[in-house]
């Protein structure tokens, strides 16, 4: 079977939380380098929460990111560089200097039923020539008929491809089934799913998203990604092509780039713990754990409290800062 | 006393909030609603309790500019620009719920009456209301570096035009937070949560300070600011304590509003109409009495 998906990784973007948004130039040179000599057509760099991330809420950036972007595109020869974008944290000056730096490819990030904050920079986007996708956080929170009404205002605003993200890892593969089918059903562009691992099934829900009709699908290398990270990008190019699928990407490559560039770089191993499976349990956006780790000490509560009553809130994406109010009201509970 | 007659622009959820406002004050009076389309709930509601209505908006007001002394604009940055500048000509003082920010910044507890001879002034976005007290507060103490406001608020009370301009949020408010708040650098982010029911609006400031320490004093500042912003929004309230880690320091609102318009939840609605009454009531006792000397 020939190809007919196209891998993005986010190491340098969903990574971006687990190394808590420190990332140097030297090391997203390196990576950039090896992702382009692998044959990886998109990778993302940004602050995790996307452009203009940086932060005391999310954690501020060691490295302004508009450099490491820069970098990042002066390693490219074949590779192209995407930045995420989420309204209501980076604006459309923050895509522009981006888009100036010879970023490729914007992914604008709304929660799953707020598409319509992100018309003006969808529209940017396309004016500006880049590759222009939607970005649907968090869609285990919506149901099958929600997801398709809000892909469809994407889809009006100029977006060429519209994901299922699920921020949470909190998808089943069913769930990325029937969200994969019905767009793929109702909307004339391209699909596309990002995962995270925290119940252990990234790799298989991206296999559903594929076989239900996606054709761009997230991966970052040794997972390192926010939670337990996302689908593992070199695992993703094995596996698909055992199900006879071409990822045009050099296995090796890619796991040289996993053994000695990514893996030095890794704070702590991207397992399952108590605290990222509770992520996926309780549908609570990933980006939370290490937040919720430092609260859990600093007010001497357990991780795993304040992330069910997160979850239990409904919270969405961006909401950090309600961690350490939880975490306060815990000891007084 | 005499009233003076005001005149809303704008018949969506902050210009309809509004009416309900001033029909309390003791110096202003509902004259005129303006809107653009007849069928809006907002209109309806003004005619109902007896106002004038104009459904063709600052055209049909421009025509009856008698029927106002002070008018608030609740439509959008681009329209407000317009509506200014013919409201002004006329003589008219125009009070400014869009980002257009024409005219200076005004959060009521930190400067209400630096403000008040301008002919436009300008009430920053529904997250400055509700934050920038707070910057203050702790810029007062000790100066501030930094600051950073998160704004939670609930889908529901974000209406078309905040969505459709997400940006002009994050930048007038990031811009009025060093102006108004003192804040070396500012930086805002606003989060739309769909869940149900609506969660109320919250608000965290981040700070970072110039120097560690002043913690009993900048405790005592911002309760003293919490004070003076509930004498106009009651449903203000801190939640969980202030945190204090080396130079930075957050602090955890809530907004409960008076649900006038929309249900309470929509406290982000309510701290910016309640803000801009406060500061037309003040125009208008200026206002009064120049009057009252000319006399």
């Amino acid at each position: 079977m020939s190809k007919s998906f196209e891998i993005l990784d986010v190491s340098l973007r969903d990574g971006s939380h687990s190394v808590r948004h420190a990332f140097t130039e030297e090391q997203v040179r390196a990576v950039a380098k090896g992702l382009n000599a692998a044959g990886v057509r998109y990778f993302e760099v940004s602050h995790g929460d996307g452009l203009g991330g940086s932060s005391l809420q999310y954690g501020l950036s060691a490295t302004d990111e508009l450099k490491l972007i820069e970098t990042a595109v002066s390693e490219c020869t074949t590779s192209e560089v995407s930045v995420l974008l989420i309204p209501g944290i980076g604006t459309k000056e923050n895509l522009q200097a981006a888009a100036r730096l010879g970023a490729k490819m914007v992914r604008v990030a709304t929660h799953v039923t707020e598409a319509d904050v992100a018309a003006q920079h969808i529209q940017l986007g396309r004016e500006l020539g880049l590759k222009t996708a939607g970005f649907l956080m968090m869609s285990h929170m919506a149901p099958v008929e929600k997801i398709v009404e809000q892909a469809k205002l994407f889809e009006s605003y100029g977006a060429e491809i519209v994901y299922v993200t699920d921020s949470a890892g909190a998808m089943l593969p069913q769930d990325v089934t029937a969200r994969i089918q019905a767009l793929r059903q109702e909307l004339q562009c391209e699909i596309g799913f990002h995962a995270h691992n925290n119940l252990s099934m990234a790799m298989a829900n991206t296999i559903a998203a594929v076989e239900s009709g996606a054709t761009y699908i997230d991966g970052s290398i040794r997972a390192l990604g926010a939670g337990a990270g996302n689908t593992q990008t070199e695992v993703m190019v094995a596996v698909l092509e055992k199900l006879g699928y071409q990822a045009d990407i050099d296995l090796y490559k890619i796991l040289d780039v996993a053994n000695q560039v990514i893996a030095p770089m890794m704070q702590q191993p991207q397992e399952i713990t108590g605290g990222s499976l509770l992520l996926g349990h309780a549908g609570v956006y990933s980006s939370f754990l290490l937040h919720a780790q430092k609260a859990a000490q600093q007010f001497g509560v357990d991780e795993r409290d304040i992330l069910m009553e997160l979850g239990r809130m409904k919270t969405v994406g961006g909401q950090e800062d309600l961690i350490y109010e939880v975490a306060q009201h815990l000891i007084k509970a | 006393m005499t009233k003076l007659k005001v005149g809303i622009i704008g018949s969506g959820n902050i210009g309809t909030d509004l009416m309900y406002k001033i029909e309390r004050s003791p110096v202003l009076e509902m004259s005129v609603m303006v809107g653009i389309d007849p069928d809006s709930d907002g209109l309806k509601r003004a005619k109902d309790r007896g106002y004038e209505i104009i459904s063709t908006g600052i055209k049909g007001l421009a025509e009856r500019l008698d029927l106002v002394d002070i008018v608030y604009d609740a439509t959008s940055a681009y329209a407000h620009a317009i509506n200014s500048e013919i409201l002004i000509a006329a003589g008219k003082k125009v009070i400014d719920l869009t980002p257009a920010a024409i005219g200076p910044f005004t959060v009521p507890p930190v400067n209400l009456n630096e403000h008040i001879e301008k002919s436009n002034v300008n009430m920053v976005t529904c997250g400055g209301q509700a934050t920038i007290p707070m910057i203050h507060a702790i810029n007062r103490v000790v100066q501030v570096e930094y600051a950073e406001i998160v704004a939670t608020i609930a889908s529901k009370s974000a209406g078309p035009g905040t969505r459709a301009n997400i940006d002009e949020f994050t930048s007038t408010t990031s811009r009025a937070i060093e102006v108004v708040g003192g804040a070396k650098k500012g930086k805002a982010i606003i989060i739309l949560n769909p869940a149900e029911p609506p969660i109320i609006m919250r608000d965290t400031v981040h700070a970072l300070v110039e120097e560690e320490g002043h913690e009993k004093e900048i405790l005592n500042s911002i309760q003293e600011m919490v004070s003076e912003v509930q004498k106009y929004v009651p449903g203000y309230t801190l939640k969980g304590d202030p945190i204090f880690e080396g130079k930075k320091v957050s602090i955890f609102l809530e907004v409960n509003g008076a649900a006038d318009y929309l249900p309470a939840y929509a406290g982000n609605l309510d701290i910016m109409t309640a803000a801009a009454v406060q500061v037309g009531n003040e125009m208008a006792r200026h206002l009064l009495r120049e009057k009252e000397a000319i006399k």
